[in-house]
């Protein structure tokens, strides 16, 4: 018996596409098992197989060497199969105890009992270093601690069997860290993990094993310490990657976007942005560092006028604009790959075209005293399709929510890019895609600043910080704490501003 | 034996071939739509005849056949009927249907209808001293003007001072129902009936035609009107830039404000225009010769509750709206009929109200079903990103 798992020729479709294409997923006991493909390539389907969410259209599933049927997820469970979905499940309002006995609850004479379940928890998360306690209210902890809560959930099922569905992509990077030590300590105990990603630096950290999908194909699987990252990245694109960042020198232009003290308080009166000033000249790309919630957020606010209620000012082409609304600051030159695809990026029940006009919609090459061409909306969206590569079912007449998260934010991107605007603010545009579209993105951003534009890249990945930007600045509490150059810091340099340890000059 | 089958091969072969089109039909978004609209009225009619066979079980089958064939009863006087019940409950649907598309509840509807029926009365009754061929024009602006004011209120609430439009359309309800029944024993009042007086006959909306193809029906243009409505609204969310922003506020505010919609301003345009709506409402149904009058009784007004159901099963889309508009107009004329056998008046007030809102609300279940199973896929397919 040397497989726990063994998921032989899977095949699963949906309508118009097969999802999974005779797969097989072989996983040994006590190993950390990666499954790596881009986005749309089946990984989440076939787990979910697994997990009993979906059945398989053919193919054979075998637990600890006995076939098996799992028709629902109450069935893996008793297989000790646990999941931790990428978007938590999670009741906010209960606390962490009743959230992780939720479906098994001890009950007495109708009472709920939770001593013993509050004990054990207790015991569960001391021996992995959880640091959890049990009777938080969901609502007022940190996503890290979020997860440990949905791995608590399964440690408490008995799970043997732990499926990550990518679990580090609402991670920072101290609480990656921190999961990949839990993952490995749950390993050593004779766990078996499943690890959904397409960071290859996560696999070489923590995976014995990878196994790649492509387009919903079973590519192979590979030794990890044996296999480089680019041999890995190559097996899942279908082609050579580049890592490096590819970037000739260029002359700095005029002042493009300026920021001179800004001040902003949030709803409590905590302030958020604290006497921030800098500057982005044409042909830079100024990249704000920082650990996620340190005012980023804010400061994009600010510069875009989606929050107005700041203090200080704010100047394009040295023009000011301080008390300018968004679309006139749009109309200035601003594009926005905004931070949240789904809040702000996307109206998602509009269909892709429709998304493609949503900045310019109101430009004369659109509409016509207030009537919408509709011809040159659809030739302008599969433009759009064809340069930036968007894939959807149904081309530009998809409704967005149905895109997978890679595709909607390629849609995005290739909608602020067209618009070729001479300030591109991009917050965190690569988060959660993978190699083959991150270069993309990269590469788009590189020929934007060499077209002398200027982009404001806010990024929490200190690989990307290090290797796209010109100029880097750190923001630490809503304060900027350092002004470097890549070419004279190290990222462990960077950390210690990131983390407030250190100060420079700004 | 072979015989037998080729004598039923082309019905099967036909058989077959429709439910094959049928099938690709309700995969296609409008084919789901449509297809559940009319499962919802089929349960709807379904259930009133339930109702029937309780109670007077002999008439049950006699009362389900009028219901469905009840347009036809009478020749052009029922059909020409039917299409003029049907006109004001159109436009209250597409009042409802046209915020809720722009992200609102106007639960508003009948309050706005109120007072764009007063409008109309007030000026047909009182302002003759305009030229003829005006006078029922003026008289319908009025009733649209007043009943785009009665939605700019809630719209100005929402918009400035964050007062959400189902608390403030409730109220503004009856507000208008008690301002209304002063302003009618004001200025219009029909001591004798406790009633608005009848509007001169110049502010009646004229027939446009109809009554050449519906010589004994009291219908006017006022259907003309309803279907214009119609397609001015469907073009103006489907074909202009102004819908394309209303919709996107109304889908997801926050990525409209990112766009550089101003979302407050909107709020405003899309509660104004379904106040309009409901007020032009009010001028097709109480600018006729029939004899529709405003009546005294602290009650409100039933059409604007109607339009809530009309737009539940036309899914809030313009043709949609349409076609369920004329379905409840079709079964609220069958009720009529249903008097000429023996149930009660009030059991057919019963039995008319639950095939329509049974319709409705069998549809909400199916879109509640649907929401959730959309929800379970999404939240599958979520983990990709
Ligand atoms: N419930 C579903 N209905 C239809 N198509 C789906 C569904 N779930 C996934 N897909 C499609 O199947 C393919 C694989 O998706 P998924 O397994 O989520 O990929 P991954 O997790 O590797 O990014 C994608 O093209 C996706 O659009
Ligand atoms: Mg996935």
């Amino acid at each position: 018996m040397e497989y726990v798992i063994e998921m032989l020729n899977i095949t699963k479709d949906f309508p118009g596409i097969r999802a999974n294409d005779n797969v097989t997923l072989q996983v040994k006991k006590g190993e950390i098992h990666a499954l790596l493909g881009e986005n749309g390539a089946g990984k989440s389907t076939l787990m979910s197989i697994l997990f009993g969410l979906y059945q398989p259209n053919d193919g054979m599933i075998k637990v600890r060497g006995e076939e098996v049927q799992i028709r629902n997820p109450n069935d893996a469970n008793d297989l000790h199969i646990g999941m931790v979905h990428q978007h938590f499940k999670l009741v906010h309002n209960f606390t962490v105890a009743e959230n992780i006995v939720l479906g098994k609850e001890d009950v007495k004479n109708g009472f709920l009992k939770m001593d013993k379940a509050i004990e054990r928890i207790k015991n569960l998360s001391e021996q992995y270093n959880f640091n959890i306690d049990p009777n938080a209210i969901i609502s007022d902890i940190t996503v890290g601690m979020q997860q440990r809560v949905e791995i608590l959930k399964m440690l408490y099922r008995d799970a043997e069997i732990m499926i990550f569905d990518e679990p580090t992509a609402v991670l920072t990077p101290q609480e990656i860290e921190e999961l990949m030590k839990i993952m490995k300590a749950m390993a050593k105990e004779g766990k078996s993990i499943i690890l959904i990603t397409h960071k290859l630096k996560e696999i070489k950290a923590v995976a014995d094993r990878c196994s790649v999908l492509r387009k919903g194909k079973y590519i192979g699987t590979v030794n990890v310490n044996e296999t480089t990252v680019e041999q890995m990245a190559e097996m899942m694109v279908g082609r050579k990657v580049l890592f490096n960042v590819v970037k000739g020198e260029i002359e700095l232009g005029d002042s493009v976007l300026k920021v001179e003290d800004l001040n902003m308080h949030n709803k409590d009166g905590k302030q958020v942005l604290k006497d921030v000033s800098f500057e982005v000249k044409a042909g830079e790309i100024l990249c704000v560092a920082g650990i996620e919630g340190n005012g980023q957020t804010h400061l994009v606010e600010a510069i875009t006028g989606l929050n107005p209620h700041y203090t200080g000012k704010i100047y394009i082409h040295n023009k000011e604009i301080t008390h300018e609304n968004i679309r006139q600051r749009t109309l200035s030159g601003m594009g926005h790959i905004p931070e949240d695809r789904h809040k702000h990026g996307l109206v998602l029940d509009y269909t892709l075209a429709e998304n493609m006009i949503l900045q310019s919609y109101f430009d004369k090459e659109f509409q016509n005293y207030g009537f919408l061409k509709f011809d040159a909306i659809s030739e302008h969206t599969n433009d759009l399709i064809q340069r930036f590569d968007i894939r959807s079912g149904r081309g530009e007449k998809t409704v967005a929510r149905s895109m997978s998260g890679g595709n909607q934010q390629k849609a995005i991107v290739a909608r602020e890019f067209d618009r070729n605007p001479d300030l591109m603010i991009a917050v965190q545009p690569t988060r959660g895609l993978d190699v083959g579209a991150i270069e993309y993105i990269h590469k788009q951003l590189v020929g934007l600043r060499d077209q002398n534009k200027a982009i404001l890249l806010i990024s929490l990945e200190l690989d990307e910080v290090m290797s796209v930007s010109d100029r880097i600045v750190v923001m630490y509490e809503g304060e900027l704490v350092a002004n470097v150059y890549p070419e004279n810091v190290t990222e462990n340099e960077l950390g210690l501003y990131m983390s407030g340890s250190k100060r420079g000059e700004v | 034996m072979s015989d037998k089958n080729n004598i039923f091969k082309p019905a099967k072969n036909i058989w077959n071939k429709g439910m094959n089109r049928l099938g690709k039909f309700s995969k296609t978004d409008a084919g789901e739509s449509i297809l559940s609209s009319i499962l919802a009225i089929i349960a709807g009619v379904m259930f009133g005849f339930l109702l029937m066979l309780i109670f007077v079980p002999s008439d049950a089958f006699g009362g389900l056949w009028i219901i469905i064939s009840g347009a036809f009863q009478k020749g052009n006087e029922s059909f020409g009927n039917f299409l003029m019940y049907a006109a004001p409950i159109i436009v209250t649907g597409l009042s409802v249907g046209f915020a809720f598309k722009t992200g609102l509840f106007n639960i508003g509807a009948t309050g706005q209808f109120t007072v764009g029926a007063f409008a109309a009365v007030f000026v047909g009754v009182r302002w003759t001293f305009l030229p003829d061929g005006m006078h029922w024009m003026v008289a319908v602006l009025a009733a649209i003007f007043a009943g785009a004011v009665w939605g700019l209120i809630p719209g100005l609430l929402k918009a400035f001072f964050n007062v959400h439009e189902v608390v403030s359309t409730i109220m503004l309800n009856y507000t208008a129902m008690y301002l209304v029944i002063l302003g009618v024993k004001t200025y219009v009042y029909n001591s004798l009936y406790s009633e608005s007086a009848s509007v001169v006959s110049e502010a009646v909306i004229p027939k446009m035609g109809l009554n050449l193809i519906f010589p004994d029906s009291s219908i006017n243009g006022g259907f003309f009107l309803a279907v214009l409505a119609v397609i001015v609204i469907y073009i103006v969310l489907k074909k202009t830039t102004f819908g394309y922003q209303l919709k996107a506020v109304g889908y997801n505010k926050d990525a409209a404000k990112y766009a550089g919609v101003n979302e407050k301003i909107s709020t405003v345009y899309s509660m104004t225009i379904a106040g309009a709506l409901s007020g032009l409402a009010g001028a097709i149904v109480f600018l006729t010769k029939a004899g529709a009058h405003i009546s005294t009784t602290y009650s409100l007004m039933s059409q604007g509750f109607d339009g809530i159901a009309v737009a539940l099963l036309g899914l809030s889309h313009p043709l949609g709206i349409l076609a369920s508009g004329l379905f409840f107009g079709y079964i609220k004329n069958s009720g009529f009929y249903l008097q000429s056998l023996s149930f009660s008046k009030e059991v057919i007030g019963i039995i008319v109200a639950t095939i329509i809102y049974f319709s409705a609300l069998s549809m909400l279940f199916r879109n509640l079903v649907k929401k959730i199973f959309a929800k379970h896929v999404e939240d599958v397919k979520g983990d990709d990103q």
